[in-house]
């Protein structure tokens, strides 16, 4: 008897052991064969997308009530504010008008190719699983409605993140704030090139920026296009801490409170993302 | 025979409590709030899940089942697959070892202990990190976030002890 129980606590001690194991050998598996993970990945969303959208949707409307609590107390100075900016966003838009016709009579001349006509993929968001060391989101699309691994997220008035994975109606969408996202942008005055790192804060940095590139803070970030990822001006952020060596951003959207994203599929990924294409459907 | 096939069901149902308990809660932190902050800061719930039942019913969540259930988060997360299955029977493992004096011990000594546990959990995580993307990690959020875990530890520890009391008082 007492011999069984010793055998049983061994048992039990290399069980824990080889859990262990599988854990790193899984970690490993993931860093050398990311398709397979990212392949089972899909497979597991999926399957639990029907949970997830069941039980986001109560913290939804709950989040909604309160928000509706607020708005009201703030209703009467959010009004004022807002007859001031549409008094101002009027005489843009008068702007605006005539540069479109000026840009289309140039663009006649100049026999332009426009780029092609991007479509839009609209989907609620209904899991934030990434915890405090990873940044993204899990959204309601997928193959089904034409999700592409790569494609841009847009919400509101900018730039969200990046489909990084893609199941057959959910799919995966890591966030500019990341720490592993990258998105190459041009300062919207200056049209100094750089590129946009993650750090996991809210505000992300701007990496590669030569060092006496002129930089105020407010300027406007938007995506440059470069490598064929994104589409070229998606606004993604305004400049908002200046420092000895570093430069943050404040994302357009709050990355907090992201209730539904385009995936925009701007035609065909050429550059650096047809490539990264081209590669996976060879393997 | 006195156990009927119900009776059996029964228990086994009753038995999986902790499990389901702890996978609910990994559904349940992944539910976006829109409150701000919330997504950096929503406490590590199968964290406190996986130490309760390992002290006070380690058979009813044996490691295999922090496994599992920390493999389902790292799929659905995005995480690296097998970095929270790693923390939670790393968590399991220190917690069996000083069961038998946090039993001993009262409310504020398990708490504690979990204050202990889930600082480690974020330094060992925070460590894997660093291996696997050869970069340092912003520490300062997942610390908060561990901070948080903590400070709500108690709301979750009373509705473990209340499913503890509903359902396996005779399993």
């Amino acid at each position: 008897m007492a011999r069984l129980t010793a055998l049983k606590a061994l048992v039990q001690r290399f069980s824990f052991l080889l859990l262990l194991m599988t854990s790193v050998a899984l970690m490993m598996l993931g860093r050398m064969d990311p398709q397979l993970v990212e392949h089972t990945r899909a497979r597991v969303m999926d399957a639990f997308v029907p949970i997830q959208d069941a039980i986001s949707r109560p913290a939804a409307t709950a989040a909604r009530l309160i928000e509706t609590f607020v708005d009201i107390a703030e209703v009467y100075k959010e009004n004022k504010q807002l007859r001031q900016e549409n008094a101002r966003l009027l005489q843009w838009k008068q702007a605006a008008l005539r540069l479109d016709a000026e840009n289309a009579s140039l663009r006649s001349l100049l026999r332009y190719r426009p780029e092609p006509k991007s479509t839009f993929i609209s989907a609620r968001v209904i899991a934030a699983p990434g915890g405090p060391f990873l940044r993204d989101i899990v959204v309601t699309a997928g193959r089904r409605e034409g999700v592409h691994r790569g494609q841009a997220a847009v919400a509101g008035a900018g730039m969200v993140g990046r489909v990084v994975e893609v199941g057959e109606w959910s799919s995966r969408v890591l966030l500019i704030t990341d720490i592993n996202a990258r998105v190459p942008v041009v300062l919207d005055g200056s049209r100094q090139r750089a590129v946009l790192a993650g750090d996991n804060s809210d505000q992300p940095r701007l990496i590669y920026l030569p060092p006496d590139a002129p930089v105020t803070i407010g300027d406007r970030v938007v995506t440059s296009g470069d490598g064929g990822l994104f589409p070229a001006g998606l606004p993604v952020g305004v400049v908002s801490f200046i420092g000895d060596h570093m430069v943050k951003i404040q994302p357009m959207v709050d990355m907090g409170r992201l209730e539904h994203v385009q995936l925009i599929n701007f035609g065909l990924p050429g550059g650096l993302a047809g490539e990264a294409e081209r590669l996976t459907s060879l393997k | 025979m006195n156990t009927s096939i119900w009776q059996r069901l029964d228990q086994v149902g009753r038995s999986l409590a902790p499990a389901a308990v702890t996978t609910m809660l990994v559904l349940l932190s992944m539910v976006p709030l829109q409150l701000p902050g919330w997504d950096k800061l929503v406490p590590s719930m199968a964290l406190m899940s996986v130490y309760y039942w390992s002290i006070h019913r380690p058979d009813l969540l044996p490691p295999s089942a922090a496994f599992t259930i920390g493999l389902l988060q790292d799929m659905l997360a995005g995480t690296p697959p097998g970095l929270t299955a790693l923390v939670l029977v790393t968590c399991h493992l220190v917690v069996e070892t000083q069961r038998a004096f946090f039993l001993a011990n009262g409310f504020l000594i398990l708490w504690l202990g979990f204050a202990f546990i889930a600082v480690g959990a974020v330094l060992l995580q925070g460590m894997i990190y660093t291996v696997l993307y050869q970069t340092l990690i912003p520490m300062q959020s997942p610390l908060v976030q561990a901070a948080v875990t903590v400070s709500v530890f108690p709301v979750f520890a009373s509705l473990f002890i209340s499913v503890h009391r509903a359902f396996l008082k005779e399993v």
